[in-house]
């Protein structure tokens, strides 16, 4: 019945020398990845050691030096390190006391501690604003009231402060990880360590410590990466008090000498920098997850060792509740009453709340309006090129057998490791009319800004899909008949569908409340959800600024519950 | 019809060279099996025929059509050769159900609706899957899952079915079933089969003609199971055909001479000088005492209807097969140390 016809069989379909498919998908992958991440980042680098075409050390030290420059140095060093200590010691404790002792309420409490992960952790830095300005906040007024003291009982705005609120946001990165290799140890690791003799301590330190040290070593590594990079915080609680970090320098030399030599320069040597440190840590990120000592945490789940926390089990429990409400109840609650208030400063009480500027920033006021329409416009946008474009590459790099894919798999590396701050400052450079285009000031910038951004989270869900779509059953497809194209059609897309939903709200949800990116790249008509709330806070407009951080919470927090639905109905 | 002639091809990955110089015909309507060592490129040969792999020279032609040519660089996509495969790991698609994977060839086809309904239901009848149709692949046992992508490959009534090991991962029950369901299905539809194995049960239950390939991929032998088991080529073939003893002997007019022991060659009478006999453990007629070539009991172990024992000569190891019954009634159920002589049925001669 379907027996070859004569007629159609050398109809010469050349399959190896001509310029088929294969070599097209490929170079469109390159190109993608060429203009969107390689040549912003290679422009950066190409500013930061060259000085009138001559490539220069010298110089590039010698702003390096400077004053300002070298101090943010410092500062990003010294702020990364003390938010990974303080972060990797929260999450390790937390994970352990969630998955290895006989605390109440566990799942409960594995779930609130994930929370952080998608609040935006600026919108925290402003809810503590509120709280612990020096003269303003309202716990340090109260104390001021209650003790008669002159002094704030704690000042914000200081490298303590921000310390601390990096903190709270970025800790669920180690406890992730430490959960996971927790939950997924041989318990018979242990207990032969028992079975020898040794006591609980013994066996915590000689045996689980080490099992575990990957894990947390791998998130300490990412933490350290996202504090690096990270502007929210340190802009709103430092900036004031004249505490700068790589990002933070970056973007006010950017917005505030409107674009001179001296001040791209400055942005181009420490966004180099920023680069430079980020490769390291994720090579040293690979290296440990990549070193045998993790293989013994492989596999499935087991049912762990409990520790009887006998006396502590309540204190250590109403410790838990404690740092649950100070870090995610009290700020998110903080942000919601002062977004109902008619100003700043004024006591909260059911008087001074109404919902007017909730009503303002949705309904009257065009700015906020647009802004709210930007963020789900550009989020609808990157998600949706991302997604399509990652699952092209990742396709590319995990199935397709054609030649010149090792400078995709290089190239396909690369968005992982360049911080927000560099991809904005990238394509200033790229696209504000060197080739051409002029998109500086527009919503396109923005919008090519986040699919690099984004891209690393799409290539990553979309080939961890496609890695599990074995060849044989396209091969199969291919021997009942189907064309290539079919066999992709039919077979492959259904299959990473999940993987593509995945990345698609893995690049919606960020991108709703992004900032780093879109706080360089706006102009009068394309502010984002994230730069209104922050110029609005800037502009001492606190309580709009507050109600705007509270629809964004709203729309986050919607979002995510939505995904969570899906994720589990899949799964059932 | 569905010929297959292989013409002088050659494949390499790289460095390696997988097959040379290898050429081989599949009649219309036979079950071949390529039988070999892992790692011997059968699998690689099945790819090529079925359109995966390139050919790096010669050519190939199914039936009276050419597929590729490695001169001219030409080749048929695997979807126009017009074939069926069922691969090792099955190649079920997860997210169709049984009916879907089914009639997913006729509906590339565009085969109308009514008929290829009509089709599904009797290929999903011939593999005994009636019932299941609506199931996913999650919800089938492995054999089932085998059976669905023997379903797949024969609904559109190939000419040319590849079968890639696909009873490997069956228990032998199911193994056996599926043995003689698709030589049923070769009778029937009269569908050329080339089958990949590596179990030399199998290929000698289920072909018509088999090939014998080595590690370098160089087919040592090509023909029916019977003239393979009774007149192999050479010590490779015959000793990849079953479990096998080989000892080093001499040949002078027509006698071979091991030790002290002599006895006439019946095969092949021609041979002289120093060679290697090969023989089967169900060769060997064993005795306590007697004309024979002597040897100890090395081990001996008792597997019910057969008594297996590894026999000692003059340091080289002889197994042997005595069926229970006989050797009970023959008082030669042997002890580990004891000495014994024995005589050969039949044996092969090799250089």
């Amino acid at each position: 019945m379907l027996r070859i016809k004569s007629d159609k069989t050398m109809q010469a379909v050349k399959q190896k020398r001509t310029f088929g498919v294969a070599e097209i998908i490929l170079l469109l992958s390159i190109a993608i990845l060429l203009i969107v991440v390689v040549v912003p980042v290679a422009l950066i680098f190409f500013n930061a050691f060259f000085v009138d075409g001559q490539f220069n050390l010298a110089d590039l030290v010698k702003t390096l030096g400077e004053g300002e420059t070298y101090q943010a140095l410092l500062n990003s060093l010294f702020i990364a390190s003390g938010v990974t200590l303080c972060a990797t010691a929260v999450g390790t404790f937390f994970a352990w006391l969630v998955t290895r002792t006989d605390i109440p309420y566990k799942g409960f409490m594995k779930g609130m501690f994930l929370v952080p992960f998608m609040l935006p952790s600026f919108i925290g830095a402003l809810a503590w604003k509120m709280l612990l300005s020096p003269r303003a906040g309202y716990i340090n007024r109260l104390w001021r009231d209650v003790t008669g003291a002159e002094d704030a009982l704690f000042n914000i705005f200081s490298f303590g402060g921000i310390i601390s609120i990096e903190t709270m946001y970025l800790f669920p990165f180690v406890f992730i990880q430490v959960c996971g290799a927790l939950e997924r140890m041989d318990p018979t690791l242990e207990e032969s360590a028992r079975i020898s003799g040794a006591g609980l301590f013994t066996i915590t330190r000689k045996i689980t410590l080490p099992l575990v040290m990957p894990s947390i070593l791998s998130g300490a590594l990412l933490i350290m990466l996202y504090s690096m990079a990270h502007f929210g915080t340190v802009a709103v609680l430092g900036i004031e008090v004249g505490i700068y970090n790589i990002p933070t320098l970056i973007y006010e030399r950017i917005h505030q000498s409107a674009g001179s030599f001296d001040s791209i320069r400055t942005g181009t040597v420490l966004a180099s920098v920023l680069v430079v440190t980020a490769a390291i840590i994720i090579w040293l990120q690979r290296k440990i997850l990549g070193s045998g000592k993790y293989q013994i945490i492989a596999g499935k789940s087991f049912r762990p060792m409990e520790l009887k926390l006998r006396g502590l089990r309540t204190p250590l429990f109403i410790f838990c509740l404690l740092y649950i409400g100070l870090t995610i109840v009290l700020p998110t609650v903080t942000i919601f009453l002062v977004g109902g208030l008619k100003t700043y400063g004024i006591p909260i009480t059911w008087e001074n709340l109404s919902l007017e500027n909730y009503k303002y920033v949705l309904f009257e006021w065009d700015q906020t309006q647009q802004a709210i329409k930007n963020s789900i416009g550009l989020g609808l946008g990157a998600a949706t090129i991302t997604m399509f474009s990652g699952v092209m590459i990742s396709y590319v790099i995990v199935k397709m057998k054609v030649r010149g894919k090792g400078i995709l798999e290089f190239l396909g590396m690369l968005p992982f490791s360049v911080p927000g701050s560099v991809i904005a400052l990238g394509v200033i450079l790229a696209w504000s009319g060197r080739f051409g285009i002029n998109l500086y000031n527009t919503i396109w910038i923005i919008l090519i800004a986040y699919i690099a951004r984004y891209m690393a989270f799409s290539l990553k869900a979309n080939s961890a899909a496609l890695e599990q779509v074995h060849d044989s059953l396209v091969e199969a497809a291919r021997a009942c008949g189907a064309s290539m194209w079919q066999a992709l059609r039919d077979i492959v897309l259904p299959l990473v569908r999940p993987g593509m939903v995945a990345a698609f709200f893995l690049i919606f949800l960020p991108a709703l409340r992004e900032l780093t990116v879109s706080v360089m790249l706006y102009g009068t008509t394309s502010r984002t959800i994230g730069v209104a709330i922050y110029t609005l806070n800037e502009d001492g407009e606190t309580v709009t600024s507050a109600a705007l951080a509270g629809i964004a919470l709203i729309l986050i927090v919607t979002g995510q519950t939505i995904i969570n639905h899906f994720a589990k109905t899949k799964q059932a | 019809m569905a010929e297959i002639v292989l013409n002088n091809i050659a494949k390499s990955y790289g460095e390696h060279a997988v097959l040379q110089n290898l050429s081989l015909t599949v009649k219309d309507g036979e079950c071949f099996t390529l039988i070999g060592p892992s790692g011997c490129g059968k699998t690689v040969l099945l790819r090529i025929i079925a359109g995966f792999e390139s050919l790096d020279q010669g050519s190939m032609s199914i039936g009276s059509d050419v597929v590729a040519d490695a001169g001219t660089g030409d080749s048929l996509p695997p979807e126009q050769r017009g074939l069926g495969v069922v691969f090792q790991d099955y190649a079920v698609w997860p997210h169709m159900t049984v009916r879907q994977n089914v009639g997913y060839p006729l509906k590339i086809a565009k085969c109308n609706p009514a008929e290829a309904a009509r089709l599904v239901q009797k290929s999903i009848d011939d593999v005994n899957l009636s019932g299941m149709e609506d199931r996913l692949p999650s919800q089938l046992s492995g054999g089932q899952q085998q059976r669905v992508a023997l379903a797949r490959a024969l609904v559109a009534e190939p000419t040319l079915l590849l079968l890639d090991e696909p009873l490997n991962n069956l228990d032998a029950n199911l193994r056996e079933e599926m043995r003689f369901e698709i030589k049923r299905l070769q009778k029937n539809l009269g569908v050329t089969i080339l089958y990949v194995t590596h179990d030399q049960e199998i290929a000698l239950a289920i072909s018509d003609r088999m090939a014998v390939m080595d590690e370098l991929g160089a087919i040592r032998q090509i023909g029916t199971p019977t003239q393979l088991f009774s007149e192999p080529a050479d010590e490779f073939v015959f000793s990849f055909l079953g479990m096998s003893n080989f000892l080093h002997v001499q040949a002078e007019n027509g006698m071979a001479r091991f030790g002290e022991y002599s006895f006439p060659m019946a095969l092949g009478g021609g041979h002289s000088g120093n060679g290697r006999i090969g023989f089967r453990p169900s060769d060997v007629v064993l005795r306590r005492s007697g004309e024979g070539i002597r040897a100890v009991v090395h081990r001996a172990s008792f597997l019910g209807a057969i008594t297996d024992y590894q026999l000692e000569v003059d340091g080289q190891h002889v197994r042997t097969a005595v069926d229970t019954h006989e050797a009970l009634a023959n008082d030669l159920l042997l002890k580990e140390g004891e000495e014994c002589v024995f005589t050969l049925r039949n044996f092969h001669w090799f250089n």
